[in-house]
């Protein structure tokens, strides 16, 4: 006995033969970093600030994002820019927490094998989007993108079987504003924002600076392209980051 | 008798429940994987019926006696050969996968596309590959240092072949666009919940053995593996929280999203590699390296030190995945510091296992096996001091979103993980299977020279990609403008992808050995003709006094 506990160690020997103390022990320690790191993050108020003007995607949008996951096209394009000035100049104004709010799950991503597209909406045509993701090198001839022709051909079958409604509510559990109107006209929207001749007042008024037109050169059919088109072109683009007010809010934020 | 009836009800129950779900499935591919569960209870079904001895159970004895001198080695046997089948499965996509990159016309719309085979690869190297491995050596370990037999057998078996199916449903879901998007947790909520079912069941039989065992202490590579087993089901509950669309469907809705989602997943991710890919394959470590090697463990106290630090520290890193994006910088501070301070265990758990050789140094002129196991070691050491390196911040700047980040993966992947798996496979098969040794050690040789110069190609390779991708993204030009288009930076690295695919053939041709060896080997056929390893030629003609001879 004297000799045992004499050792450094000998408390050990304690945790080593009793299999509920190491368990019980080990479960102990390994949930002290994410307690510590991650649950501050939903009630410190700073860690989003509020920014005017993000909104919840349309049941097109959102279609069009469902497709990028499907795709796997997190897998090289980040959508997160850095606060470095090689980064904000190629694309743009730095990301903001608030802008990927209602992203579930976040895309940010971890590789760029091609270019970021955190703020990609706008800055090509549409044409150009179907063209390229048609056959990329035809416009960027060092690309190394695969083809998604197969897009355009797709007809759009949205959500479960073709409905957004299933989509947008399990959404709005885990906090996405969406209205009851949103709901309620969830596949009406789906299909009348690539519509050209369909009247989108209600839809337009609900999501601010959605763009309802044919997206894929195709008005006759409503296809995965006229949705992975309708996303790309939508992001980065809520938030009115140049405009003298959003500066003025961006000045104040702390912890960057 | 009633087990054999309930067994069969049961199977007969899921195969109903997974038709149904066919039939009724919103989309089509959910309604691919529900056929893909039905024929697994189908398989299910039939061996339940087929096996078991009728006339022994109706005489009212068990179907089969059980020996209960020797350990239950039938599951661990099983998961050898899933492990070498899923490793080529896994190095064959991703060679694949680096050809599409190099060669984007390899890219076959919609199902062969990167996009879709890259989570694939990941996958079955990992999960697959990596998790067959630890499933395998955890029963074999567990057994051999608690001198029990594995508890629940049967249970067991369940556990082996739930984890194949799960694998099963996971990479054709990916062919056919169901991912939840979340890197390493890509499979959709049903799979997760299979998988949490699966992972219950293993806790049981490896916790069962360990209170069956006849040593009072618990040897220091349960610790590990018992770790790895509870941590690894914690991540996987939190981060796979989701809101299924609809139960008849593929799709769900992450819980967590946004900043919060981006914590999770990288808390998520980053301790996949810490308790999957490190205190696992460390369990593996401390087993097989002292065996082979034929020394005890280098310290006692070392291994008790570390072993805390390394799991305490670990969990704290994630958010080194995330430095300056829009998470908030205290956490990203926080996760620097753990990262680099987690150097130390690192190199706690690599100086315990190269120490552990102390007095058989030589060995390594005369055994492959134990050359693997040591290399291994010296990956494990490289990438660990890799990898607090990346996670400071500035470093991090400059290797974030580049090819870097792939090259420090794979030399931890293939170096590390890789390599002690080879070993434990080249140890586990002649004595599964009662063999005298591996059918050829020249070609365990061969398989460590070809695994070796793959990865320094692959490492090296990745290292200049990514630094080259780093510098030109921020190159400025004297009139103050960016030099470079995101495409010329895609163009100067088309080399170093060629180069990986080099890498990477020879890796998979050292593993094609490894398949020959241990089929020879199992299948009994009569050791290779070789030269031995290490032999001091004998001369003869030297061997004789001098003779003085007189001059003509």
């Amino acid at each position: 006995m004297s000799a045992e506990s004499k050792q450094p160690f000998a408390w050990h020997g304690k945790i080593e033969r009793n299999i509920t103390l190491l368990g019980v022990f080990a479960l102990l320690v390994v949930l002290v970093g994410g307690i510590v790191e991650i649950a501050p993050l939903f009630w410190i108020d700073n860690t989003i600030e509020k920014v005017k003007g993000v909104r919840p995607y349309t049941p097109l949008e959102q279609a069009g994002r469902d497709i990028f996951i499907r795709e796997g096209c997190y897998l090289c394009h980040s959508q997160m820019i850095r606060p470095f000035r090689d980064e904000t100049e190629r694309y743009g104004h730095y990301s903001l927490a608030a802008e990927s709010m209602y992203d579930h799950p976040f895309q940010w991503g971890s590789e760029r094998t091609g270019p970021d597209l955190a703020r990609v909406g706008g800055k090509y045509s549409d044409a150009w989007h179907v063209q390229h993701l048609s056959a990329p090198r035809s416009v960027v001839p060092e690309s190394i993108m695969p083809n998604y022709a197969f897009l355009a051909k797709n007809e759009l079958m949205a959500g479960e079987g073709g409905t957004m409604v299933g989509e947008l509510k399990a959404l709005k559990l885990t906090g996405v504003p969406y209205s009851k109107e949103d709901l309620a006209k969830a596949d009406e929207d789906l299909k009348n924002q690539a519509n050209p001749d369909a009247d989108n007042t209600s839809l337009l008024a609900r999501y601010p600076k959605a763009q309802a037109r044919d997206f894929d050169g195709n008005p006759k059919k409503l296809t995965e392209m006229d949705a992975l088109i309708a996303y790309l072109q939508v992001l980065g683009t809520f938030v009115d980051v140049e405009s003298a007010a959003a500066q003025e809010q961006l000045a104040k934020e702390k912890g960057r | 008798m009633v087990t054999v009836i309930s067994r069969a009800g049961i199977w007969l129950a899921l195969l109903l429940l997974s038709v149904l779900a066919m039939v009724a499935a919103k989309d089509t591919a959910f309604a691919v994987q529900a056929g893909t569960v039905a024929v697994a209870t189908i398989i299910g079904l039939w061996f339940t019926i087929s096996k078991p001895n009728y006339s022994r159970l109706a005489r009212g004895f068990a179907s089969e006696d059980v020996d209960s001198s020797k350990y239950y080695d039938d599951v661990i046997r099983w998961g050898v050969i899933a492990t070498v089948f899923w490793g080529i499965a896994g190095f064959s996509a991703g060679v694949l996968i680096a050809s599409q990159l190099a060669y984007p016309d390899l890219n076959f719309q919609p199902y062969l596309n990167f996009g879709r085979l890259r989570p694939l690869h990941t996958s079955a190297v990992i999960f697959a590959f990596g998790g067959n491995a630890l499933l395998a050596t955890s029963f074999y370990v567990v057994q051999r240092t608690c001198r029990a037999r594995l508890a629940f057998p049967a249970l067991a078996r369940f556990v082996f072949w739930g984890y194949q199916l799960f694998i099963v449903l996971a990479a054709t879901g990916y062919v056919l666009g169901i991912t939840q998007a979340k890197e390493y947790a890509e499979p959709e909520w049903y799979v997760d919940i299979w998988l949490t079912v699966v992972w219950v069941s293993y806790l049981i039989v490896f916790v069962g053995t360990i209170l069956k065992r006849s040593e009072p202490h618990i040897y220091v590579a349960n610790w590990f593996y018992l770790s790895f087993i509870i941590t690894v089901a914690m991540l996987h509950l939190v981060n796979n929280l989701a809101i299924p669309v609809s139960f008849l469907g593929a799709r769900s809705i992450s819980y967590f999203g946004g900043v919060q989602g981006a914590l999770v997943q990288w808390w998520y991710g980053h301790n996949a590699v810490g308790f999957f890919l490190t205190a696992g394959f460390l369990g593996m470590m401390y087993y097989f390296v002292p065996k082979q090697a034929q020394r005890p463990v280098y310290s006692y106290r070392l291994s008790i030190i570390h072993f805390w630090a390394l799991i305490f520290l670990y969990i704290w890193a994630g958010p080194h995945h995330l430095h300056y994006t829009a998470l908030p910088d205290w956490a990203q501070t926080l996760g620097m510091v753990f990262s680099v301070m987690l150097w130390m265990p690192s190199w706690g758990g690599m100086i315990n296992g190269l120490m552990t050789l102390n007095g058989a140094w030589d060995k390594l002129r005369t055994d492959p096996i134990l050359r693997m196991f040591v290399m291994s070691l010296a990956f494990y050491g490289m990438s660990t001091f890799e990898g607090p390196m990346m996670a400071i911040k500035s470093v991090n700047s400059l290797s974030h979103y580049t090819n870097w980040t792939i090259g420090h993966v794979h030399s931890g992947a293939l170096g590390w993980n890789g390599m002690v798996t080879f070993g434990a496979i080249y140890y586990l098969t002649p004595r599964l299977w009662n063999r005298e040794r591996m059918y050829s050690l020249r070609m365990v040789n061969w398989h460590f020279w070809t695994a070796t110069i793959g990865i320094v190609f692959y490492a090296a390779s990745m290292w200049v990609a990514g630094i080259t991708q780093g510098l030109m993204w921020r190159e400025y030009g004297a009139d103050g403008y960016l030099v470079n288009s995101f495409a010329d930076a895609v163009a100067a690295i088309h080399p170093m992808y060629v180069l990986r695919v080099v890498g990477g053939l020879l890796y998979l041709s050292g593993a094609i050995a490894m398949v020959i060896n241990v089929w020879k080997t199992i299948a009994g056929s009569p050791l290779r003709v070789e030269a031995p390893l290490y032999n001091v030629e004998y001369n003869a003609a030297a061997d004789q006094p001098l003779v003085a001879v007189p001059a003509e």
